[in-house]
């Protein structure tokens, strides 16, 4: 099929998938999914960021989810407490794999689960009592903790319970950072809101009041990268190998001081824009530190991102960059010899969160595969904006997309690989498909850097080509 | 057994209208248990002759939980065998009180608090119906009659109107019915025929009203009511017809809310508003 003929079967698609909708519920999505044409930014003809109707099967989280689970749960000296009944914290325990190091319950926290428990008089009485005395039992055991996060749960937002003077009171009595976080779940339409309400908590309790550091003149900082099995470390490997210094991560195996302290960088490097744009933004206004978004998946997009690093440096990073570049694109082609066979022309749909549905594009193309659908929970229009210069005329997108739309878009468009969470991976497997959590890794990676890279076509190449998938028969495909 | 709630303006007169009519009914030989819903726990205390008597939720908090009480902890017997009880709750601006309230009723309702020998079970419920907490008592198989008090003052009529909106709701998908106006008389000019006019416009009656005596402060600062205070003063046979009117009233309604333009009409029509 020419990319014409593509793109007309897939806009077909579109219409005969949301056909089964009653009449304002296709109207609603019809203006969330889209096919990329005539090379266009079409971002305005994807409606983003926009209230899920009910009925509607959603992946997206809560602002709980994004400000416990996504930007603070990372941070790894911090004890941080769910506030509330047990299980907003219970099912959002040890589920993300954000890797730290460090001495479990030393300087350590990110394995453990804090909880106020609350009761049916926490919620009559007020729970700010109870959260002080949690907040002092925490500290005691665990007396090596550099702060505590206080992380709202929606009761707390109902009753109006006060954590911020507790949160005051407890910072001047224990002598530690105390911040209060007003995530309840019912506030925003998805975890996105929780990113923002995380990124306003580090800008008014721990930007800029933490123990000054001198700024050296490589020093950089990588900001939104939350160490998803291991990434961060990926990437900062590149990043000192081109002579630069990593001196604060936000917030994947992150202390409070590199959050107090993420301005005194010459540069910051933000990979998930969108939770945690804020702070860039912020730090830049406030203390003129720049930003710049990057993205090291894959050799080619490695490339694209080292150089325009380096640029913003003198030519002695200029130097090693090119160093960096030659010494690992050898050993990437050696990984796309093996794998790029095995893989060409297989076709991927992805639907994932913050930044992947844009940036892994090109590591698959790198493998000579093809990104034929994508989408995001929680994007905002600018996230389409920018997937828009990754993907080819051609690929559907969709915003926020609905089980049934995703399970439909597959088996119409017959993709090879789907690549989503652990809500789309049973179902798409028990469909007959290969299928990789993009959110996990599912318990591999790293996928970043060139540590990274041989790992994610290693992994494409065990899913798409494992003999399990010909001894079942997907149901179509007869 | 006919559950009552009663509710009206905050400070208009809810508890002392209760307890002293609870008292009446009563004295006609009837088996009353009151329950105060409204964390200030002052819907007893002229019936049990002594301060606010130990609540549900603070009981429960003590304990621990609301499953560690006994019934008798909470539920004591008053003046003419009237079993009174308070739900309890947290201090002004903290916590949740709509749920303590919840709480504390499901608890009398599980632990047989309302005996088959009950005639009357009476709800005194704090101020305005703010919050589903404290629409609690007319939901589905609790109170099925509502009285308001109100009087002739434009707030209290405002509340009246308000009230009326969420009994409508709860009417609408269950069997709450709206019994009447009590004019707790403020003696403001032509309360009688304002309040009457309220009445209709709400689709209900002013089932009494009760004139404004002095006597009742007196019982009041005594911890008793007037029946039990001087049974013979005028005011006391008011309650007593009150009470009659109650136990004979078979004038249950839908009621009809007005909007804000039809209730300042009906104001100015009394002269309450100057144009």
């Amino acid at each position: 099929m020419s990319v014409l003929e593509t793109t007309d079967f897939r806009k077909q698609v579109v219409e005969e998938v949301l056909e089964l909708y009653p009449e304002k519920a296709k109207k609603n999505r019809r203006k969330h999914i889209t096919v990329k044409e005539n090379n266009e930014c079409s971002s305005c003809a994807v409606k983003s960021n926009a209230k899920t109707v009910p009925g509607l099967m959603t992946a997206r989280g809560c602002a709980y989810a994004g400000a416990k689970g996504v930007v603070w749960g990372p941070v790894k000296d911090v004890t941080h407490i769910s506030h509330g009944p047990v299980g907003c914290g219970f099912y959002s325990w040890a589920n993300r794999r954000n890797l730290a190091e460090g001495e479990i319950g030393v300087d350590n926290f990110v394995p453990f689960l804090f909880t106020t428990d609350f009761q049916e008089s926490d919620i009559i009485y007020g729970g700010d009592k109870k959260l002080e005395k949690v907040i002092e039992e925490v500290v005691e055991l665990f007396p090596n903790t550099k702060g505590v996060s206080v992380l709202s749960e929606c009761p707390v937002g109902l009753i109006g319970d006060d954590i911020e003077s507790v949160a005051r009171r407890m910072t001047e009595k224990l002598k530690l950072p105390v911040i209060p976080v007003r995530c309840e779940g019912f506030r925003g339409i998805s975890q996105s809101l929780g990113h923002h309400i995380a990124n306003d908590a580090i800008r008014d309790h721990l930007i800029g009041k933490g123990p000054k550091r001198d700024v050296g003149p490589y020093d950089v900082g990588i900001i939104g990268d939350y160490n998803i099995g291991g990434d961060a470390w990926a990437s900062k490997k590149i990043l000192e190998e081109m002579g630069l210094n990593v001196v604060n991560i936000w917030t994947g195996d992150s202390t409070v001081e590199m959050l107090q302290n993420g301005h005194l960088v010459k540069l910051n490097l933000i990979h998930c824009y969108r939770s945690m744009n804020y702070m860039a933004r912020h730090m830049e206004e406030t203390y003129g530190t720049p930003w710049l978004e990057f993205n090291f998946f894959g050799p080619t997009k490695i490339r694209e991102s080292v150089l325009k690093i380096a640029a913003m440096f003198d030519d002695v990073i200029m130097e090693k960059a090119h160093a960096v570049l030659e010494k690992y694109e050898a050993e990437m082609q050696k990984v796309i010899e093996i794998y790029r066979p095995r893989l060409e022309g297989k076709k991927v749909m992805l639907y994932v969160g913050g930044l992947r549905p844009r940036h892994v594009v090109g590591a698959y193309e790198d493998l000579g595969m093809e990104v034929i659908g994508t989408g995001y929970e929680f994007a905002h229009g600018e996230d389409y904006d920018k997937t828009m210069a990754n993907i080819k005329d051609g690929t559907l997108i969709y915003d926020d997309v609905t089980a049934y739309e995703l399970e439909e878009f597959v088996n119409k468009l017959k993709p090879d690989l789907v690549g989503s969470g652990i809500k789309e991976k049973y179902v798409f497997e028990k469909m007959g498909l290969p299928f990789r959590q993009m959110h996990s890794w599912d318990y591999s990676g790293p996928y970043h850097g060139y540590q990274g890279f041989p790992i994610f076509a290693r992994d494409m190449d065990m899913a798409i080509n494992s003999p399990t998938w010909k001894s079942i028969k997907a149901p179509w495909a007869k | 057994m006919r559950q009552i709630a009663i509710y009206g303006k905050g400070g208009i007169g809810k508890s002392t209208t209760t307890q002293n009519t609870v008292v009446a009914l009563a004295e006609m030989g009837r088996k009353v248990t009151v329950v105060g819903c409204d964390p200030k726990a002052d819907s007893t205390r002229l019936i049990l002759n002594s301060k606010a008597q130990t609540t549900v939720m603070d009981l429960a908090r003590e304990r621990g939980t609301v499953e560690d009480l006994e019934l008798e902890d909470v539920l004591v017997e008053g003046f003419l065998g009237i079993r009174c009880s308070e739900s309890g709750g947290p201090e002004p601006g903290v916590g949740c009180a709509g749920r303590g309230v919840i709480t504390a009723i499901n608890f009398l309702e599980e632990n047989g608090a309302y005996t088959s020998d009950t005639d009357y079970v009476f709800y005194d419920v704090l101020g305005d119906v703010v919050c589903g907490g404290f629409a609690m008592p007319i939901r589905e198989n609790k109170a099925k009659e509502i009285y308001i008090v109100t009087s002739g003052e434009m707030m209290a009529m405002y509340a009246a109107n308000n009230i009326s909106k969420g009994i409508l709701k709860y009417a609408l998908t269950g069997t709450v019915r709206l019994g009447g106006l009590i004019c707790n008389s403020r003696v403001v000019d032509k309360e009688q025929e304002l309040i009457e006019a309220l009445a209709k416009a709400l689709n209900t009656q002013m089932i009494h009203f009760m004139p404004r005596d002095n006597e009742v402060q007196r019982a009041e600062v005594r911890k008793q009511t007037v029946i039990q205070y001087n049974p013979s003063h005028p005011q006391a046979d008011q309650y007593r017809e009150l009470a009659r009117k109650i136990e004979n009233n078979t004038e249950l309604t839908i009621p009809t809310p007005l909007s804000m333009d039809e209730l300042e009409a009906l104001m100015m029509e009394f002269g309450i508003m100057e144009m």
